[in-house]
Formats: structure tokens, sequence, C-alpha cells
């Protein structure tokens, strides 16, 4: 299984590696990331602090905007273009060819992590700025873009791409306001309207448990439970995610 | 032995966003035997690629049992012993012939070196020897249909299912294909390929099934199915035949002294044949037999 699920992941590797859109969007965050030095000269406050701020900020959009647009036309795509049946043809079973996919995507975006974090440490080096701390907050990127390709993924099994990109994006804002369910139930008087509320906070996808940039930007203390809540998240959430797009995929009719 | 085998499948499917369903295989008994060539044939539209997509488990039966090797196809271990080429299959472009075939042999956990050796001696077995290290976007229609070949091949398959393995293809193409598919029946092998090109079916396949609309109208040897329908005329050349004074036929072609007479019983035969006197000859007589294509024709309009 180990071997098919890797073969998958390699060839998906591949694809996205030469896929120009990754690049692209490469080439825009190390843009972004360069340029928030001219635009802390710009407005007023802390240099420092708007060039930490818009750094991470900048790895977090672009880490999303890859994993949505590679990851919703990962299963869609090899169906629509046909791509699916000489592999399904093989002894190979649904569900790993799912994991591969997904497997094939974490580790796109590890890497493309990785060239953006380098970039970035390299500018705050050079500045004298780099705080270690902020590696705890792209590791925490790396698990809430983790997350959005399971998403991304699911949704691929389950619509067309260009549907599946609109409700991952929509499922990212929304996953980072959660918090807005939480205060609106508490504002609510109905019954039904709190449940509603209630239901919708702990079934959507909660991104704010991956967001730490505040509390690293401004040297507040961040508790190591935060940190394993978000590992051990990651871990629950995504792992019902795939098992939701792995049932999906099993019965799918390849017409 | 059966290696595929459908006994009784119904299959319907639903247009887009629409409640009504398409009925697209009805009834539909199928067995097709070990070390055999079977040709399926069958307009478009008819459901042919459907029941392929079926033994593969792309889709599944509404009604029926699809069987492969005696066990329920959707087992994914007996993949391992099928080979298949999409219709126009669409590859990964931006892979290498080579690595394309690589990615496929390791889904079988084949080892590296197992993998190298029966890369090259593929892509030489389709003739793409010296092409192997180009992207395959960089391959023309034909090329892309023989390394789909070669992928359906990468695992030695005791069964190896073709959709359409013609198509696109120019002369020199088709009988590449065809010497492939000849190749693996001598080597023990079983075929069931779809296709609508009726001569090259006719000259490789052992058994034949015509599919119409959903429905298998008719299946038997090449021989058999084509005995079984009547000499629909006979074309009888008579040299020096006085044209005014047959009894019978009608003229179709005259060059020289020569006359092609179409007859259409073999009554008027004997009849046209005892008129003649001693100044006319005969060339020929022969009967018109049926095609393949005739009889394919006659099958899809009967229904």
């Amino acid at each position: 299984m180990i071997e098919r699920v890797g073969a998958i992941a390699l060839n998906t590797f591949r694809e996205a590696i030469r896929n120009r859109i990754l690049y692209l969007l490469l080439v825009f965050a190390v843009t972004m990331i360069t340029f928030a030095q001219v635009l802390s000269l710009l407005t007023v406050g802390s240099e420092e602090k708007i060039i930490k701020d818009f750094g991470l900020a900048s790895i977090d959009v672009f880490g999303v905007l890859t994993a949505v647009f590679i990851g919703i036309g990962l299963v869609s795509r090899e169906i629509e273009r046909r791509t699916v049946y000489t592999i399904l043809a093989k002894p190979i079973h649904r569900f790993e060819f799912v994991l591969g996919k997904f497997a094939g995507l974490a580790l796109t975006l590890l890497v493309n992590t990785a060239v953006m974090a380098a970039w970035f440490f390299l500018v705050l080096l050079l500045k004298g700025m780099f705080d270690p701390r902020l590696g705890l907050a792209i590791l925490l990127l790396v698990f809430q873009f983790l997350l959005v390709t399971a998403i991304a993924v699911l949704f691929s099994c389950l619509s067309t791409p260009i549907l599946s990109s609109v409700l991952t994006l929509a499922l990212y804002v929304v996953g980072h306001l959660l918090w807005s369910f939480d205060l609106l139930q508490r504002r609510l008087h109905s019954v039904a309207a709190t449940a509603v509320c209630q239901t919708l906070y702990y079934l959507l996808p909660n991104l704010g448990n991956f967001d730490i940039k505040g509390e690293v930007v401004h040297g507040l203390a961040i508790e190591p439970s935060r940190i394993a809540w978000a590992a051990a998240y990651l871990l629950l959430y995504g792992a019902a995610i795939l098992a939701a797009a792995c049932a999906a995929f099993e019965r799918k009719e390849l017409q | 032995m059966a290696v595929l085998e459908l006994s009784g499948v119904f299959k319907s499917f639903r247009t887009h966003l629409s409640i009504r369903r398409i009925q697209v295989l009805r009834d539909l008994s199928l067995s097709v035997q070990q070390g055999e060539i079977f040709g399926f044939i069958g307009t478009n539209g008819a459901g042919k690629t459907t029941t392929i997509k079926l033994a593969l488990s792309f889709i599944f039966p509404d009604r029926g049992a699809v069987r492969l090797f005696g066990e329920d196809a959707s087992r994914t271990a007996l993949r391992r012993r099928i080979g298949y080429l999409p219709e126009n299959p669409y590859f990964y472009d931006y892979l290498t012939g080579e690595e394309f075939l690589d990615f496929h042999a390791r889904l079988f956990g084949l080892g590296v070196s197992l993998r190298r050796h029966r890369v090259r001696e593929l892509l030489d077995r389709v003739g793409l020897g010296k092409r192997g290290d180009r992207q395959l976007r960089t391959y023309s229609k034909g090329m892309l249909q023989r390394i789909g070949l070669a992928q359906a091949l990468v695992n030695d398959p005791e069964l190896v299912i073709l959709d359409e393995p013609m198509s696109g293809l120019d002369p020199i193409g088709r009988r590449e294909v065809r010497d492939i598919i000849l190749d693996l029946k001598a080597r023990g092998r079983t075929v069931f390929f779809s296709t609508h090109i009726l001569s090259d079916t006719e000259m490789i396949c052992d058994r034949v099934g015509i599919l119409v609309r959903g429905s298998l109208k008719a299946v038997g040897t090449i021989d058999d199915l084509l005995a079984g329908g009547d000499v629909p005329f006979w074309e009888v050349t008579l040299r020096g035949a006085p044209e005014d004074r047959l009894p019978c036929g009608r003229v179709v072609s005259r060059r020289l002294d020569q006359l092609l007479i179409r007859v259409d019983t073999q009554a008027d035969v004997h009849r046209l044949l005892a008129s003649l006197d001693g100044t006319a000859s005969v060339i020929s007589v022969v009967p018109a037999r049926q095609s393949l294509e005739d009889l394919f024709i006659r099958e899809s309009r009967h229904d």
C-alpha cells in the first residue's frame, strides 16, 4: 500500500512542480515578503512588526492559494481528463489513490513553504530581526495548509474544479471567522438559532487554531498546549475529512 | 474458462440535472474465453465503453453480475492480471514516455531493475524505443496510442482490454496494433477489444459480439455469423453474350466484350447460363459473400 500511495504522491508532486501556477504564486510570495520592507517605511508603527506580520501573512495567503488551486484539480481533473482510468485499472484501491493525491500535494506545500520561509528568514537575518518563534508560527501555517488541502481534496472528489475552489476558499475564510459564531451564539435568544450556531461552530474547520501570528509578532507568550491542540486538531479533523473524501470516491461512478 | 463474463447486466445513467435515466445496457450477457481475441463491435453510443468500464469497476451495474476470472470484478487484486487501454487516452503530458511507463509499473510494486528492463522492452515493442525520453505533450496521436498500449502491457497481463485501439490511427499504425494483438494471442493471452473498424475485426478476431443500442444482437465466430446469412445476389461475368437476349439479370458494367451481370437468385443463374449459345463463354459466377459489415448493418437496422 505504501508503495502505491508513494507512486501516486510522487507523480502528483512531479505534476505540481511542473505547473506554472506554483512558480507564479511563489514569485508573488517572495515579492510580497520583500515588499514588506518598503511598506514598513510608509506606515506608522514598528518596522519590525510590520515586516514580520506582512511576511507571515504572505506565506499564509500564498500557501492557501497553492493548496486550493492545485488541490481542487487533483481528483476532478484526473476524471475530467480521463487520466484516472489507466491508474484505477491497476491493482490500486481508490482510497490509496485519494491518499496519494493528498500526500503529493502535502509534499508540494512543504517544499513551497520551505522556500518562502527560507527567503523570509534571510530577509529578517539581514535586518537583524530574526526570531526563532517565527518558525513555530510557520509550522502552524503548514498544519493549516494540510487541513485546507484535505478539504480541497474532499471537494475535488465531490464536484467540479471551479465549484471546489470557491467552496474551499469560502471555508478558509469562514474557518478564520469562526469565533464570530461563538460570539453570535451568546447574543442570540432563540434556542434553535443557538443550536445552529453551536453546530456550525464545532462542525466547520476552526482555522483560528493555527493562527499564532499575532502572539509571535507582538512577542506574547505561547502555551505549549496551544501547539499540541493545533496538532491534535489537524490529526482528528484532517483524518475525518480524508476519510470522507475516500468514502465519496469509493462509490463514485467514473463515467 | 471464462476470463470475462457479464450476465444479465443492466446499466442506466442519469443525464445532467435530469431525473430521467437513459438505459445504456439491456440484459447484456457475454463471455470471453481464455486465449481468444474477442472483437466487440457496435456503433458510437451502443454501450461498448460502458461495458468495458463495468468490467473494470469504474462504474457499477444496476442489475446483473460482472465477473473476471470467475470472481467478482470489483476485487482490486484481480487487476493485477489485467491490462487496459482507454478510448482516446489522455495521459500526463508533463511526463516523458519512460517516466509514464515507470509510474504505471510502480503501481504493480515492480522493483527498480525489473521496471527499467520492462520499460525498455515495451518501448521497443511498441516502436517508441528512441522517443522514451520525450515528454508526452510532444507525441503524435499515434504515438500516444502506442504508449497507452505499452502501459496496458506493463504487468504482462493475462487479459488485455482495449477500448477502440485502432481509432485515430493511420493504416500503418493500425497494422502495428493488429500485430501486437496477434502477438498477445500467440503468447496465450486473451484480448477483448471494442471497435467500429470492421475490416480489422474480420481479420484477427476469433469471435465477435455485435452490440446494438445496449443489447447483444449476435455473437460467435466470424464464419458462423457470416454463414448464417443468405447470399443476397450473384455476379456473373460473361464474354461474347448478346446483351439484348439475356433472360434475366441486370447488366452492371460492360468492358470490351465482357458483361458483368447481377442476378438475384440461384435459379436465375441457371436460367442465364442455360440460355447461352456456343459463342458466349462464362468467365466467373461469384456469390456475393456477406461481409461483417453487411451483417453489422443488417443487425443494426433490425433493431
